[in-house]
């Protein structure tokens, strides 16, 4: 039971990441593309766990913390370059 | 009993992924889009994450995964709340149905808003890029 649901809650994942890429794509501010890429980086990391739950993967769990600190400090230098053009201030 | 909870799980942290999403395909303007995705997103994230901690059980992918839930449970409003200042300040327009701005007020009595003040990578949107 728990594979099929984990197969189903993977397609649903990637239509929601087709959804992001929607939004980052054609975003009409830069503010709007930062948002999806956040978004986008949450889906990434759900799809890397349903990855692990179905397939055993043994690097999985370092393959998401890596991902939520790679996003965070995107997100956190695009922001930082938006608000006063220097990201190491 | 423990697969019911995962299958629980899994489905709210599904549901509430492709939500956030949805929000963001729909609503009007930066701030609601960000109001949409930034809550909903973490919480299908966390939801999964907690699906996989029950999965595994007592082992190393299990422990990993909260640490996970807790990284992004402390990052996101972080993140969240600086793109939400950075878009502010760079004045990305509100939508039209906006009825109150009480930060306008205050951003201009403190003069970050005026032509000379502005700062060197602070953009200025036309109202009608927003579509």
């Amino acid at each position: 039971m728990i594979p099929i649901a984990v197969n189903v809650a993977l397609s649903v994942v990637g239509l929601s990441m087709l959804l992001c890429a929607y939004r980052a794509i054609r975003g009409p501010t830069l503010p709007d593309r930062i948002v999806a890429f956040d978004a986008w980086v949450s889906n990434l990391i759900a799809v890397v766990v349903l990855l692990t739950m179905r397939d055993r993967i043994a690097f999985g769990m370092d393959l998401v913390l890596v991902i939520a600190i790679l996003g965070f400090l995107g997100t956190m230098a695009v922001a930082k370059y938006l608000k006063g053009g220097d990201i190491f201030a | 009993m423990r697969e019911i909870l995962v299958l629980t799980f899994l489905a709210i942290g599904t549901f509430f992924l492709l939500l956030g999403s949805w929000g963001l395909i729909r609503l009007p303007d930066v701030l609601c889009r960000m109001h949409a995705t930034t809550k909903s997103t973490t919480f299908g994230a966390c939801g999964l994450l907690l699906a996989l901690a029950l999965d595994a059980g007592w082992s190393e992918a299990g422990f990993k995964s909260l640490l996970a839930v807790v990284f992004l449970l402390l990052t996101a409003p972080v993140g969240a709340h600086m793109i939400a200042r950075a878009a502010y300040r760079g004045r990305v327009p509100l939508a039209d149905q906006t009825t109150i701005d009480e930060l306008k007020p205050v951003y201009e009595t403190l003069g970050f808003w005026t032509e000379d003040k502005r700062g060197p990578g602070e953009v200025i949107y036309r109202s009608e890029d927003l579509q």
